[in-house]
């Protein structure tokens, strides 16, 4: 019977030919992430006895949560992890600075199409943009694998997206997702697995694909993934030394259901309070004044993200009532962005610049907001209190390009004149 | 195996992990009690004062979407829940409830028998009492009866191991070293 991509890529993980849907595997992973949270994970690893972790070469750890530290506690977590990351050979450990572990494993080779990453945070969708299949786990779970190297994982359904059409100019990678999260609802895709395909996405570069893999998390998504091709090619061959073997859907394969859409007169959508399926179209937004605006985060933190909003903000001032916070996703990223002359341009309209880091995308330092404060994100998630305060705040999502244009303004807008 | 308690009915879809258990403290290392003094601190404040032990929450559909943080368990285990009937589960909450060992029912049925009775949305405690057989698959609540699908084999077995660090030593131990 033919397989869908999910199919294929746990029958290879479990060492079978193939899997059924609806049947519990044991699988290993390529790669295990973690973050902040592996003080915590590796208090439970200690818990479950195991003499030494599964693969030092295997597991990696990157600081990128409380980043950096903005207190005591925060600050003694990370030390923790240090002494841990001695203790355990840990192989391929990303302190401080290095930048968000979903930008910061790709970007170092760690990702590659056909196997399983499995990641101790909800965003491990990420992977998905190369072809992998990027699996969130939990705390205990992660520990679990440190410890043996499989954990059980069962055949979900598939959902196919096919995008189709030419986005309309300032319409982005960002727009198609939040539109289609809008659509298919915030538990749409619970523990399915999404494939994403069409003329659009073959089209979208590596960075826009991630952003879409990015959110399917926010439909409920076991995995998001979109098909290796050869722009995947391109950019995996320049940081992964080892030998890979992509993996692709069967023609006939059986899908639960499929989604179509042609694109071609989407315009800028944004997510409003306090769900991320809570979609609209600009133009339907009342006016809406804005105190923060952040352009970064694992879903538009990288460096085309901030060349888009460079060139909206060069020669222009973000408006006095905005703070407008840029947190690029990984050192990398800032560097080439310093180097392009990007950051010049957005510190030059009054961006404030921090750490490659999470910042305050998750509420816990770096720009809280205050209550009744708004704020225009590139993050993914707008859920009350996400940002620190629950106290009347709104935190709404939408692209870089509508975060620059709303960041000048005061308010939310994708700076076209209507 | 059977479970018996109070029913707090959360009568929204969507809860997130963000309301069960806030992010800001999500990279602090909290003692268990610690944890339960925030559960659900962002849906309703009083919550963890107000609850009891053996209390059963009633809520809707994909309950503990968002994050992947393990604290969203365990704040209200730790907090005293003895299970959480929802008309669904996101999946990470459910994967890591069955790994504390942490009893989760998915009966859409129930849920929206006792929302009926319940006018307001967010949360309410009551005084409804219910009664869950877990190996059997079946809720008594208010003299009606109701069935739900067992888990997966694998997560029973998690589950009477009494969670997964337990089931990960007990694979340890079967392992030639
Ligand atoms: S940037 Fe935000 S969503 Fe991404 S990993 Fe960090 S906290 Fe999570």
């Amino acid at each position: 019977m033919a397989q869908t991509l999910i199919e294929k890529i746990l029958a290879k993980a479990a060492g079978r030919t193939r899997v059924q849907k609806g049947e519990i595997v044991f699988v290993s992973p390529h790669r295990i992430l973690s973050h902040d949270n592996s003080a915590a994970i590796s208090k439970i690893f200690k818990q479950i006895g195991a003499p030494a972790v599964w693969d030092p070469k295997r597991i990696i750890i990157a600081l990128d949560h409380a980043v950096p530290p903005p207190d005591e506690r925060k600050a003694l977590n990370h030390k923790i992890i240090r002494e841990f990351v001695q203790e355990h050979n840990i192989e391929h450990f990303y302190d401080c600075g290095t930048g968000i572990c979903h930008q910061v494993l790709p970007e170092n080779g760690h990702v590659i199409p056909g196997t399983i990453i499995f990641g101790a945070d909800s965003h491990t969708t990420t992977h998905g943009a190369f072809g992998a299949a990027g699996i969130p786990i939990g705390r205990t779970e992660t520990a679990s694998v440190w410890a043996i190297g499989k954990t059980w994982l069962k055949v979900p359904e598939t959902i196919k997206i096919i995008l189709t059409g030419h986005l309309k100019k300032g319409v982005y990678a960002k727009d198609v997702i939040l539109f289609l999260i809008g659509q298919i609802g915030a538990s749409g895709a619970n523990y399915k697995s999404v494939e994403f395909s069409g003329d659009t996405v073959s089209r979208m570069s590596i960075s826009e694909r991630m952003t879409l893999c990015n959110l399917s998390a926010e439909m409920g998504a076991k995995a998001g993934m979109v098909a290796f091709d050869e722009t995947a090619r391109d950019w995996l061959d320049k940081r992964v030394q080892e030998d890979y073997e992509p993996l692709s859907a069967d023609d006939n394969a059986e899908y639960e259901k499929t989604f179509e859409y042609n694109l071609e007169e989407l315009g800028p959508q944004v997510a409003c309070p306090h769900k991320v399926d809570n979609v609209r179209s600009i133009i339907d937004l009342p006016h809406t004044n804005i105190d923060v605006a952040l352009l970064g985060t694992c879903t538009n933190g990288r460096l085309d993200d901030l060349k888009i909003a460079a060139k909206i903000m060069e020669g222009k001032s973000v408006a006095p009532s905005v703070r407008f916070l840029v947190y690029p996703a990984s050192r990398s990223v800032l560097q080439d962005a310093l180097r392009l002359g990007y950051i010049e341009k957005l510190v030059a309209a009054g961006a404030q610049l921090a750490v490659p880091s999470c910042g305050p995308c998750l509420g816990a330092y770096g720009g809280i907001l205050a209550p009744e404060e708004n704020c225009i994100s590139t993050a993914n998630r707008n859920f009350k209190g996400r940002m620190g305060c629950k106290q009347d705040t709104g935190i709404y999502l939408a692209s870089p390009s509508t975060v620059a244009h709303s960041a000048l303004a005061g308010h939310i807008t994708d700076g076209a004149r209507r | 195996m059977k479970l018996e308690g109070r029913v707090w009915i959360f009568k929204n879809d969507d809860i997130n992990t963000d309301l069960i258990y806030p992010g800001k403290y999500t990279y602090e290392p909290l003692s268990p009690k610690e944890q339960a003094s925030h559960a659900m601190e962002d849906y309703d404040p009083d919550f963890s004062q107000e609850i009891k032990k053996h209390d059963i929450i009633v809520t809707g559909n994909n309950f503990g979407c968002g994050s992947s943080r393990e604290q969203a368990v365990t704040c209200l285990k730790h907090a005293g829940i003895e299970a959480i009937i929802a008309s669904s589960f996101a999946r990470l909450f459910y994967r890591n409830a069955i790994n504390s060992a942490f009893a989760i029912v998915e009966c859409p049925r129930l849920v929206e028998s006792l929302f009926e009775k319940i006018e307001k949305t967010g949360s309410t405690r009551t005084d409804f009492l219910i009664s869950i057989d877990l190996s059997k698959g079946r809720i008594f609540s208010e003299s009606r009866e109701f069935s739900f699908p067992s888990w997966d084999e694998q997560a029973v077995q998690i589950f009477k191991s009494g969670g997964l660090v337990e089931f990960t030593k007990q694979i340890l131990r079967g392992m030639p070293s």
